[in-house]
């Protein structure tokens, strides 16, 4: 009873507040309301016992994505509206309001009306967990069952990196996304950039780690290691580092690299693409995981700090 | 009601909310964030579907829940490109959004200050 009290507490605290983020007048309470959201939207995910998801949406649909969007409200907070862009006439509004009326009532038919007993996959991927030598079936599927999904989702995120670096002026080509190395620090930000990172640090590894057996894995971990990143280079205790760098480029495209490597080491050795052998299954696929995980945390915050602003260094 | 039926219809609410935003709100930031918004209302719509595929040895469907998962990371790296290409825009024309004469006739970056 208490339970379900809570449940259309948060259910009714997460949708606030994403209206308050569609419709709130100003653009900055917008998107601290929809980082709030995205906090809170990972607790409706462990209510439905999805903690592997939880856990992402709380770090990168939340936490990331905050970052960017604050970061992006800020740099736009001079720019006016254009002229071109008139607010809708009401009848317009209303017709609009209707037609999402009806999704939503469409969706929430479907969702009441679920077949029963649903279809699920969840027997089989239970049944072959004992193959990959992992104890964890989100993992299992993530990059044993559909490794092929997950290795080109690591080829979009190198993509989109692409995709913002080739925004960048002619003359900053090659150059680094952030301000330079704070020459003096002082305040609660630089305080908290030198004592959460050796603590979070930690945690990133260990959720990688533990990521084969329990909650966890490349993407949530990765994603904690990013987000320390960012906090150093948001204070400004270390340089952000020039695109140009080799380093860098190799730091970006070692996940899929290392993983596509391992696929085509299947298809030359006999065993299949993307496929691990049996009884070493378990070694192949940490291997993997380590250059996702160094991916990921290179990449998400490369993602957030935007273009490069500044020319290289000759 | 279960709580993955209530997590259910969060999630259809939240779809609806997300597109209404998506096409009365005028500035495209604030696009950006509505679309997020439709986008995780989908994924809850996943996340009842993994629940009620609960087995012995499994609480939630892992199938669904990893594809909420991939779903997740490449939303973000769409709406890191947006954000991108957004200010890129705001900053050769100091305006948000597409002026309507960059449609009819070819003009130099920034004339329009």
């Amino acid at each position: 009873m208490i339970v379900q009290t809570l449940d259309i507490g948060l259910a009714a605290l997460v949708l606030t507040l994403a209206g308050w983020t569609v419709l709130a007048h100003a653009t900055f309470p917008a998107v601290v309301s929809y980082v709030a959201y995205g906090l809170l939207l990972s607790l409706i995910w462990v209510r439905l016992f999805a903690v592997d998801v939880a856990l992402t949406e709380a770090a990168i649909g939340g936490g990331v994505t905050g970052v960017l969007l604050i970061g992006a409200a800020s740099k736009l907070r001079k720019a006016a509206l254009s002229t071109t862009e008139r607010e809708l006439t009401p009848p317009l509004r209303w017709a609009i309001a209707a037609l999402c009326v009806l999704a939503t009532l469409v969706l929430a038919t479907i969702v009441l009306s679920l077949p029963d007993p649903p279809p699920t996959l969840a027997p089989e991927a239970v049944q072959n967990i004992a193959a990959t030598g992992l104890g964890n079936p989100v993992t299992a599927v993530l990059i044993a069952y559909r490794a092929f999904d997950t290795m080109l989702e690591k080829c979009v995120l190198v993509l989109a990196v692409v995709g913002v670096w080739s925004l960048a002026s002619d003359r900053y080509w090659g150059g680094a996304p952030g301000a330079p190395r704070a020459v003096t620090w002082d305040g609660a930000l630089t305080f908290f950039a030198q004592l959460l990172p050796p603590l979070g640090i930690l945690i990133g590894i260990r959720i990688f780690w533990i990521g084969a057996d329990e909650p966890g894995g490349a993407f949530q971990g990765g994603a904690i290691l990013a987000a320390m990143w960012m906090i150093i280079m948001m204070a400004r205790l270390a340089d952000a580092p020039a695109i140009g760098e080799r380093w860098m480029r190799i730091a970006l495209a070692a996940g899929p690299i290392v993983f596509l490597g391992v696929g085509i080491l299947g298809f030359v050795a006999g065993w299949g693409f993307l496929a691990y052998p049996a009884g070493f299954a378990k070694p192949l696929i940490i291997f993997v995981e380590i250059f996702m995980t160094l991916s990921i945390a290179a990449t998400l915050p490369m993602l957030v700090a935007g273009p490069p602003i500044r020319a290289p260094r000759p | 009601m279960s709580a993955a039926t209530l997590a259910g219809l969060t999630g259809a609410l939240l779809a609806g909310l997300g597109l209404y935003g998506l096409i009365i709100q005028p500035d495209p930031l604030r696009r950006i964030l509505a679309f997020n918004v439709l986008g995780s209302g989908v994924f809850l719509l996943f996340g009842i579907i993994a629940r009620r595929g609960a087995v012995a040895g499994a609480l939630a469907d892992p199938v669904p829940q990893a594809l909420v998962i991939t779903g997740i990371v490449v939303a973000f790296a769409a709406t890191a490109l947006a954000v991108a290409l957004l200010v890129r825009l705001s900053g050769e024309t100091s305006r948000l959004g597409l002026p309507a004469e960059l449609s009819g006739q070819t003009r130099g970056d920034g004339a329009d200050d």
